[in-house]
């Protein structure tokens, strides 16, 4: 990658780059435009979105000098596009005025950062006080909607396949933007790649809204109409977990929830692996190593569950709108696999509110908000592979103990993984572990400070929640209930977990450190 | 039949000798010494010469040569002989190369480069190694029919229980037969009643399995190898290691240098490779090499094959396979205690022996020193067998024939004198050298 004369980090091209993003992203209001159009709601928000997606694009886009995107610019520019983009994706949101996160106040802005950061982050966590068509219209939901699915499989990785300027640091950009330990070029053009990645995302969207309309038209789930066919679709595929829904999946029959669950499988599986199946190749993806760990990780964690669940130690009070589990095979069978899978790929659906499990249960799915899905996919969190990794280096630390003189790789598969990647996942581990721990400290005083009564696991639950991009938690922040009773402070903060943990930590760290910006 | 051969090393002069006395010979060689040394010791026409340059080939008269055998120390010379070779004329040719990899490219033409048969030196040398290490006591291993039917030459060690048994004792196998027994260089055909001795090396021949159970009836405390180490990551050693895997073992692997080791490893997933000198006590206590069943050193030269072959020995090891690049030291390993000396040279020069005999019989083994062979081939309409129960035909073979075993659609037939030898069975048949072309003729 060439440098710029003066060594410094060219920031005018990484910034003139983010308005071409938003340049792009202007036709993204359209959709809920012609909905507000159609239903007869206030279209102003999205014009005047768009507009000012324009407006901001061309003007940043002035910057432009006749500098390269390199490295560091490519570093620089993921990191601010996923900061600029949800803040102008609160336009919406503040225009209309609606509900907790229209109020043109600080702590309204903030609510509508966090909204508009949790969707983009796919996150799926909501200070919506009430989630409901009534009170915030069909097109404002389905903004909400569409923000997590431009987000789930990157704006970036998006631009790449659209850009042909992107051709030389595309490959740099996507590695920032995509989990996982580095972005595998499934064809010699990276825009090819990025144009495919898309493609199998996009395709994915459409199955998954045909099968849920299908399913609601046949009968089955009356309460699954067009509109809450697209709407889910939408946020399944980025493992995003938003609903217009104000009790999620809970609002559709156990059929519905059976289907939801295969389409977050496949939204937390490594995309390139799908690529190898439509070439002809399906054995790339049913003898990964790591597609398999993470089926293996699921199987075990939704069987544990939805035992605990069926003998009836899983649940400490009765739930709502739910029928009897403790007894019923069919029942806690699905809930437990449901709240697993949704947890484990960060998705964040729920088809019953988990504050009801004991303890015991909780604990366990607490464990599976670290795992997270597969490298390259749309989830968040840890992801599988760096487990997998870390575990397999520990049995070589024990197998070398007694062979000292042994050379033993670590094994992905059939493949040894170089030993800077072994250190690069613990680095990340370590890293995202304690931010983890400290942010859980800093969420207990904050709520100590503003009366907010918390407990441990609750304030465990918020961290790894915003952090991991799962979105809902325990307690206050269970899945029918939001992270409203936080205050201003406490949101920024998430929100600041929410950025970091969606680029995966170290792309956010290394433009905070001096280096970065010196020679 | 007019043979040209191409580099007059140790593997081009063994091949010139053994064919010296039933073809024409042509040797080309580069190093005018050599083609001097040639002129005198055998009974051969030597050229001297670059054998990848067209006219030294056109003064070999190559074209009208139906074999061409590329030896020399080098893959791509040999490669590019056989290919210059392919231009002039319509000769067979056979390339000798160390590294596997134009093996790999080969096996999927069969004719790429214009090569016609391929010898892998490295490959072989590891095939022979696991084959031996696989066997205790075994000398030497060869198959035929496809693995149904293997020949294995064994040694009969000191306080043996099979030492002064019959041959009629011994035998308690159902699908083996003793070939032939050789003492103080000597071959004896055996019959029911000779008795085996210390120190002789038994030819077999049989299923696979059965060489086994021979081999633990010989040495019965061994129950077979469990704990092989290799010495020496080269290509040798790396080619051994994979073997031994497909195998079903899990061999150790030392070796020196540590970017070699690291590759090595990440190659081998069921081998544990260790990064040090293989001559380091230290290492060899920590690893408790003394208590391994074998111990294969493959390093780079004969010295510290040598060196750590005798280490392993004298720390308790059960047996230890050297590899040595002087053929002639063979004798002198074996003299000093290591079990098994296998030379890739002499190997690679068996190979191609082999194959240029083969075109008469189907495979062919040579037993030690060139003083019998192993022969397969397949029975047509005018072979003496045809037919005939064994017993019958028996009679009209010279002595110093033996049949070894009989195959049939893929299946392994125990040869009796009743047993009626069919049209396109497979017979295995062990011959001395003297016989050799009677019976060939016959058969």
């Amino acid at each position: 990658m060439s440098r710029v004369a003066n060594g410094y980090v060219d920031y005018r091209v990484s910034v003139a780059f983010v308005g071409t993003v938003l340049k792009f992203l202007a036709v993204a209001p359209l959709f809920p435009l012609v909905l507000a159009l159609y239903y007869g709601e206030n279209p102003l928000p999205f014009i005047v979105t768009s507009a000012v997606m324009v407006a901001l694009g061309f003007g940043l886009e002035q910057l432009r000098g006749d500098g390269d995107l390199g490295n560091r610019e490519a570093f620089l520019l993921v990191s601010l596009s996923w900061l600029v983009v949800p803040l102008v994706g609160t336009v919406p949101y503040l225009v209309a005025g609606t509900g907790t996160v229209g109020s043109l106040t600080v702590g309204g802005f903030v609510n509508a950062l966090f909204e508009s950061m949790s969707g983009f982050t796919t996150t799926g966590a909501t200070v919506l006080g009430t989630i409901s068509v009534d009170t915030h219209g069909h097109a404002m939901l389905m903004w909400r909607q569409l923000s997590q699915w431009l987000g789930g499989m990157g704006i970036l990785v998006l631009m790449v396949a659209i850009l042909p300027e992107l051709s030389v640091g595309g490959a740099q950009v996507m590695n920032q933007e995509a989990p996982g330990l580095s972005i595998e070029k499934l064809t010699p053009r990276i825009q090819e790649t990025a144009r495919a990645l898309w493609g199998i995302y996009a395709a994915f969207t459409v199955a998954a809204a045909v099968v849920y309309f299908l399913i609601g038209a046949v009968g089955i789930a009356p309460e699954m109409d067009l509109y809450n066919a697209v709407a889910h679709a939408l946020t399944t595929m980025p493992t995003g977990g938003f609903s217009p829904q104000g009790r999620s999946i809970e609002a559709f029959a156990p059929a519905i929830q059976w289907a939801v669950m295969p389409f977050m499988i496949v939204a937390g599986t490594n995309f390139a692996l799908f690529w190898y199946v439509f070439d002809g190749e399906p054995r790339r993806l049913t003898d990964n190593p790591e597609f398999r760990s993470y089926l293996l990780a699921m199987g075990v964690f939704g069987v544990t569950i939805s035992a605990l669940l069926l003998a009836g130690l899983g649940l400490a009070t009765d739930p709502e709108n739910v029928a009897v589990i403790p007894g019923n095979v069919e029942n806690s069978l699905r809930q437990g696999l449901f709240q697993v899978i949704s947890i484990v790929t960060t998705t964040g659906y729920a088809s019953m509110d988990f504050n009801t499990w004991h303890p015991a249960a909780q604990t366990v799915l607490l464990f599976a908000f670290f795992l997270g899905g597969s490298a390259g996919s749309a989830a968040g969190s840890i992801k599988i592979v760096r487990w997998v990794l870390v575990s397999k280096s520990m049995s070589r630390s024990l197998f070398t103990s007694i062979h000292p003189d042994a050379v033993h790789p670590v094994r992905f598969g059939r493949e040894a993984v170089d030993e800077s990647t072994i250190r690069d996942v613990f680095v990340f581990v370590m890293i995202f572990l304690t931010l983890f721990a400290a942010s859980t400290v800093l969420i207990y005083l904050d709520s100590l400070r503003t009366g907010l009564e918390l407990t441990p696991l609750e304030a465990m639950s918020v961290a790894i929640a915003t952090l991991g991009n799962i979105g809902p938690g325990f307690g206050v922040v269970g899945p029918m209930n939001n992270f409203l009773p936080f205050s201003p402070a406490a949101k920024l903060y998430m929100v600041f977990l929410m950025w970091i943990g969606r680029l995966e930590i170290l792309s956010v760290l290394v433009i905070l450190t001096p280096s970065f910006w010196r020679r | 039949m007019r043979v040209v051969i191409v580099g007059a090393g140790e593997v081009g002069s063994n091949i010139a000798e053994s064919l010296a006395q039933t073809h024409d010979v042509v040797v080309v060689d580069r190093d005018p010494e050599m083609v001097d040394a040639l002129t005198y010791s055998h009974d051969v026409l030597p050229i001297q010469g670059d054998g990848t340059d067209v006219d030294t080939l056109e003064e070999a008269d190559v074209g009208d040569a139906e074999m061409v055998i590329a030896s020399t120390d080098d893959d791509e010379t040999n490669i590019v002989t056989c290919g210059a070779a392919n231009v002039l004329g319509d000769a067979f040719t056979i390339a000798r190369t160390k590294s596997p990899k134009y093996l790999k490219a080969w096996e999927r033409g069969r004719h790429a480069f214009g090569v016609d048969f391929m010898v892998c030196t490295d490959l072989l040398t590891a095939e022979a190694i696991v084959g031996l290490a696989g066997l205790p006591t075994a000398q030497d291993v060869d198959t035929f029919v496809d693995g149904l039917v293997q020949m294995t030459e064994f040694k009969i060690p000191e306080g043996s229980p099979v030492a002064g048994q019959t041959v009629a004792e011994a035998d308690k196998f159902d699908s083996l037969t003793f070939a032939g027994i050789l003492r103080a260089d000597e071959i004896i055909i055996p019959s029911g009643t000779t008795r085996l001795r210390a120190g002789d090396d038994v030819v077999a021949i049989g299923s696979p399995d059965s060489m086994r159970q021979f081999s633990s009836a010989i040495a019965p405390q061994e129950d077979g190898p469990q704990d092989i180490v290799i010495v020496g990551g080269g290509e040798i050693g790396y080619q051994t290691a994979r073997l031994l895997e497909e195998r079903g073992f899990t061999p150790r692997l030392i070796e020196q240098d540590e970017e070699r080791a690291r590759w090595l490893a990440e190659k081998l997933p069921k081998t544990t490779v260790l990064n040090s000198d293989a001559t380091d006590q230290e290492l060899l206590e920590r690893e408790n090499i003394g208590l391994a069943d074998v111990v294969v050193a493959a390093l780079e030269n004969d010295q510290q094959n040598l060196l750590a072959t005798l280490l392993a020995k004298r720390m308790g090891t059960d047996r230890a396979i050297a590899v040595v690049d002087t053929g002639d030291f063979s004798d002198l390993f074996e003299a000093v205690g290591i079990d098994v000396a296998v030379s890739p040279r002499k190997v690679t020069a068996e190979e191609i022996t082999r194959f240029t005999r083969a075109r008469r019989a189907e495979n062919v083994a040579i037993i030690e020193g060139d003083q019998a062979e192993v022969l397969e081939f397949e029975i047509d309409a005018e072979s003496l067998l045809v037919d005939r129960p064994i017993q019958e035909s028996a009679a009209d073979f010279p002595e110093g024939v033996v049949i070894g075993a009989i195959t049939r659609d893929g299946e392994r037939i125990t040869p009796r004198g009743d047993t009626v030898v069919r049209k396109g069975d497979h017979v295995v048949v062990f011959a001395e050298t003297a016989v050799l072309e009677t019976v060939t003729e016959q058969l």
